[in-house]
């Protein structure tokens, strides 16, 4: 497991996409909202929270179809099924890889770009750790989606209809935190429930991932 | 014969009229999928026969 | 003699086709009954005036669009452990006719919000996880349509509708959690208290009945044509083979 983590993170690193466009994605995306909304400080600062999630969230959508895409080419992913590691075991290590070069970036820039949107000081804090406890749910029903359209011919599209609306409940509640921290509400609740989307599927859908992988390698 | 239906008739009757546009188009797909399967499998039973 | 008897194809189209007139039939006339009686012999609600008489479609279409993902559910559930093709295949039928359902229940609400509630769509918990329920809908059809292999297709989205399934109960109380809402409650839970009128119930039970006949007739259609694609496919297959 070790090794094929530090194998993809060094692949990640050294084809250099996987870093640095998803990060200028999102900041693309955040210089792109006061363009459309209105360059009123007042508005922007009201929306941060849920902006930052969206752009997190797109962002962590554009890598998604790299996860299984280059080993089932070059037949990588054949070995990797066969190999006496479980499956289960290669789609956590897998997600493990995606969250650390691609959402784990993403939550260190968006304080940064936070303050673009002249988030409320008192919302870092909250908007950094919502990110930190969802974005490990992002990964991983990115990655079951990504199994989904492995292989398939213009699967990229498919890839965000699928995995979007399954994004849904971390998105609420990931910017619910955010929101409440700004508003110096009770986090307590969206928070736990929270880190229950991010446990809950790092628990089951690794095994819904790797059923599909089968199916899909049949 | 028409009931009165007061100042929401429009609303009324254009819930009424949408629903029976989008039935129809489900109907409509339905059936049209039906009779694309007959021909298509009696096309290719014919052709085994043949 | 068992009800998974059923699941050999063959069987199945016998009994469909004698199955099929009937549906037809009684659906059709349940909602005439249902719409007619609902329509013209009800009188106008106290509160909401003529636009009541939405009720006889909205009611039974957001029914139903959540009764066919259900149903999508079990026959998912059915295909990936039995492997019966004609469950795979009847999930497969009711997605287009659920994602109808749901299109019909967001139109006529938003048809009937308009002159109740001033606006045309409030981001009200009922409505969005409708409006949720519709994506997964078209997720769910997105990946019956992007795949070749008819079998590798079933199994995919059979586990696409089981996760999809979890994902949208958890969607639909993170939404609950996230606005409180203008809707009504339940017009039909066992609960009498909140239940509407008995002069709109009786014709909306008919009307109910009617979708659901329906629903019925079209999902048992759609999955003779799913057959009937799946033999050619096989028998072009063994044509091309010799």
């Amino acid at each position: 497991m070790n090794a094929l983590l530090v194998r993809d993170l060094k692949l990640a690193i050294r084809a250099g996409g996987g870093f640095g466009l998803a990060l200028a994605f999102f900041l693309i995306v955040i210089v792109l909202v006061p363009l459309g909304v209105g360059p009123e400080m007042d508005i922007l600062s009201k929306i941060a929270p849920g902006v930052l999630w969206l752009g997190a969230l797109l962002a962590c959508l554009l890598s998604l179809d790299r996860i299984f895409a280059l080993d089932y080419e070059d037949g990588t992913l054949d070995l990797l099924v066969t190999s006496p590691l479980p499956l289960e075991a290669v789609i956590i290590t897998k997600a493990l890889a995606h969250w650390i070069t691609t959402s784990l970036p993403l939550v260190v820039v968006a304080p940064l770009l936070a303050v673009l949107l002249g988030l409320p000081a008192n919302g870092y804090l909250w908007l950094a750790i919502s990110l930190l406890l969802g974005s490990p749910a992002l990964s991983l029903i990115g990655t079951f989606g990504a199994a989904l359209t492995l292989g398939l011919k213009r699967g990229g599209l498919l890839l965000s209809v699928l995995v979007l609306p399954l994004y849904i409940p971390t998105l609420i509640f990931g910017a619910e935190v955010a929101q409440r921290g700004i508003d110096g509400a009770a986090v307590q609740t969206p928070l736990l429930l929270l880190a229950g989307i991010s446990f809950g599927t790092a628990a089951v859908l690794p095994f819904a991932s790797s059923a599909v992988l089968r199916i899909n390698l049949r | 014969m028409m009931p009165e239906l007061g100042k929401y008739a429009v609303s009324v009757l254009s819930a009424y009229g949408a629903t029976a546009i989008i039935f129809g188009v489900l109907v409509v797909y339905v059936l049209r999928r039906s009779a694309v399967a007959k021909a298509a499998l009696a096309a290719q039973e014919t052709s085994k026969d043949g | 003699m068992s009800l998974w008897e059923y699941a050999n194809p063959v069987k199945f189209l016998r009994l469909s086709s004698k199955v099929l007139p009937w549906a037809w039939g009684l659906g059709v006339a349940c909602l005439f009954i249902g719409l007619v009686w609902g329509f013209f012999f009800t009188p106008d609600d106290y509160r909401m005036g003529s636009t009541v008489k939405i009720i006889y479609l909205h009611v039974p279409s957001a029914l139903m669009a959540i009764n066919a993902w259900f149903m999508m559910l079990v026959a998912s559930l059915i295909w990936l452990i039995r492997r019966h093709h004609v469950s795979a295949l009847a999930a497969k039928a009711a997605a287009p006719v659920g994602v109808a359902m749901t299109l019909i229940a967001l139109v006529t609400g938003a048809i009937w919000g308009q002159p109740m509630w001033g606006t045309w769509w409030v981001w009200d918990p009922r409505l969005t996880s409708f409006l949720i329920l519709f994506l997964f809908y078209l997720g769910y059809l997105a990946l019956w349509a992007g795949i070749g292999n008819p079998d590798t297709a079933a199994d995919l989205t059979s586990i696409l509708c089981i996760v999809g399934s979890v994902f949208a109960v958890l969607s639909r109380y993170a939404v609950n959690f996230w606005s409180q809402g203008l809707h009504q409650g339940a017009s039909l839970s066992l609960d009498k208290e909140e239940n509407v009128a008995d002069v709109f119930y009786q014709p909306l039970l008919f009307s109910i009945a009617g979708f659901v006949l329906l629903f019925f007739a079209l999902v048992l259609l759609g999955t003779r044509s799913e057959i009937q694609f799946r033999r050619a496919r096989a028998l072009s297959l063994r044509g091309n083979a010799q």
